[in-house]
């Protein structure tokens, strides 16, 4: 025998939408679909609400669109977030609902500003246990949110704010391309998907297409394929946000989504037609 | 701040107030426009700020930097973007970075000028509530979006300037929630809270503009927009009012400046499908 302990830990396996998000997602399990504004993760989004997944705890700096459908779809026991609203246009009227009525279920929450869940996420990735930011001070949210608190620095005695780190059971996020390795490149706003990725115990990402070879783009991030389990091919998957270099924000979509939502049989209607019988 | 940046003068004057030429809302884009002064760094909301800052690039502040908390820094957009991470803005950006970058990098150190925001309430220290408006947070009456990156934009950026409508729905008292905090319970709150920036210097309504007093820092009116009465703005206020002994009325848009943002309004989706 040779020498041969080491192993090699995972590499993403290219699966079909459906089987990663059967393999990753599982009723209770702490769900994180990131993407900030750009390369929202829509496609597994509703795969997850197809598949009927009750008692998540879903993470996101911004809720958006595709939460406030997945709440209002009952999917949700928490949510866990920092700005809840539809971007220029206004309420998140399932979301709302969820807090405000109980509808379809009540649903508790967990609030942070942006600086504090990017903080949060990018301790996790790092492998600590809370992040040290200079945040939150003054501000209500300290009292209503056991996952901020204060920390003296050590070497100056200056008290800061501390966030405790934020490790999801599975993160999905949703990018350009992907090789046949699996290898997955983004670019345009990447906003926190790398720190998501590596923060979670299990990650898939969607992908526009699959390529032969990812040549570089400007900006662009490359998550190795050792840093995912699986890779799944959604072209369009991030509709109505947008795919940098392949698609449009719809913003339309977001503005007509305020009367779709407003009412729960409307936008029970509306689930049944494009997501539920898709 | 409580002059108004002159600005190129137009052979026809429009006339003066609403209703005769341009409406409240577009009164008060234009005053809070003028706020930013060209060259500064400015990490801009949606909605009204955006709206407002664009206007600014578009008339008196063309090297006006304008930075959205998606990351973009030095976005040029041709249009009114929605949301803050539209394609046009990292098409358009001098540099595009990640959250932990634009909050931990960018924003925290102190490193942008003016932060630019809205919001649901404010009190007579402009600190602000987008959080709940109702007693309970747990039970709210109306759940809001929430922070955001305002909290920290308000703690960090050197000064602060806040667009919003003025009600008395809006102008309170005591806030629901402080959401992020702007003078605190007054002068000294900030450094005793160990906030980096200056708080909030300006607050643009549709009624008028308010400044900290500088002893206090308590808002005072400073400026009436043309048309506004002041028993209005009182009328629109949840605490007694402070006045500026001196009070202005605000400079009516100019021709140039109704023209740009009526330009730029135009942009904005509609919805229709």
């Amino acid at each position: 025998m040779t020498n041969t302990a080491v192993q090699a830990s995972r590499a993403a396996a290219i699966v079909p939408l459906e089987v990663a998000v059967a393999e990753t997602v599982h009723d209770g399990d702490t769900v994180a679909l990131e993407g900030f504004t750009h390369l929202i993760p829509f496609a597994a989004g509703h795969e997850i609400i197809r598949q009927r997944r009750r008692d998540l705890t879903l993470v996101r700096m911004t809720p958006d669109i595709i939460y406030d459908q997945m709440i209002g779809m009952g999917c949700a026991r928490r949510l866990v977030f920092s700005w809840g609203g539809n971007p220029g246009v206004g309420s998140l009227h399932r979301f709302r609902d969820a807090v405000e009525h109980g509808w379809p279920a009540p649903l508790e929450l967990e609030e942070h500003s942006h600086a504090g869940m990017a903080n949060r996420y990018a301790a996790a990735a790092a492998g600590l246990p809370f992040a040290v930011l200079r945040g939150y001070v003054g501000s209500d949210l300290v009292a209503e949110t056991d996952t901020i608190s204060t920390v003296t620095c050590p070497f100056t005695g200056e008290v800061l704010t501390a966030v405790r780190a934020l490790t999801p059971d599975v993160a999905i996020i949703h990018a350009q391309r992907a090789d046949g390795q699996g290898n997955v490149q983004l670019w345009g706003i990447t906003g926190i998907q790398k720190e998501a990725v590596l923060s979670a115990r299990r990650a898939v990402a969607t992908v526009e297409e699959l390529v032969e070879e990812l040549d570089p783009r400007a900006g662009a991030i490359v998550l190795p394929a050792f840093a995912l389990d699986y890779v799944a091919v959604a072209p369009g998957g991030s509709y109505p946000s947008y795919s940098h270099g392949y698609n449009r924000r719809d913003n339309d979509f977001y503005v007509a989504w305020d009367a779709v939502s407003r009412n729960r049989e409307t936008f029970a209607s509306w689930m049944k037609h494009h997501v539920l019988d898709a | 701040m409580s002059s108004t940046p002159s600005l190129e003068s137009e052979a026809v004057a429009p006339p003066a107030g609403p209703g005769s030429g341009w409406s409240a809302a577009e009164m008060m884009s234009v005053a809070a426009a003028r706020v930013l002064p060209d060259g500064a760094s400015c990490l801009v909301g949606i909605g009204l700020p955006s709206t407002a800052a664009n206007l600014a690039r578009r008339t008196h502040a063309p090297g006006l930097v304008l930075i959205y908390e998606s990351g973009t820094i030095g976005a040029k957009p041709g249009f009114l973007p929605l949301s803050i991470g539209d394609g046009i803005l990292a098409e358009t950006a001098d540099a595009v970075v990640g959250l932990v970058e634009i909050f931990n990098l960018w924003l925290q150190p102190g490193r942008i000028d003016v932060g630019f925001l809205g919001a649901a309430q404010i009190d007579r220290f402009a600190n602000i509530n987008t959080t709940v408006i109702g007693e309970s947070y747990r039970a709210p009456r109306i759940r809001l979006p929430g922070a955001g990156g305002a909290p920290e934009i308000a703690a960090s950026c050197r000064e602060i300037v806040i667009v919003m409508h003025q009600s008395r729905e809006k102008f309170v008292e005591k806030l629901d929630f402080v959401t992020s905090v702007g003078h605190g319970a007054g002068r000294g709150s900030r450094s005793r809270l160990g906030l980096l920036g200056g708080g909030p210097s300006t607050v643009i309504t549709d009624l008028g503009i308010f400044e900290p007093d500088p002893e206090t820092c308590e808002l005072v009116l400073t400026q009436l927009h043309p048309g506004v009465a002041l028993d209005e703005v009182r009328a629109a206020t949840g605490w007694s009012l402070r006045v500026a002994a001196r009070l202005e009325t605000t400079a009516a848009p100019t021709g140039q400046e109704l023209t740009a943002l009526r330009a730029l309004e135009q942009t904005r989706p509609t919805g229709a499908r």
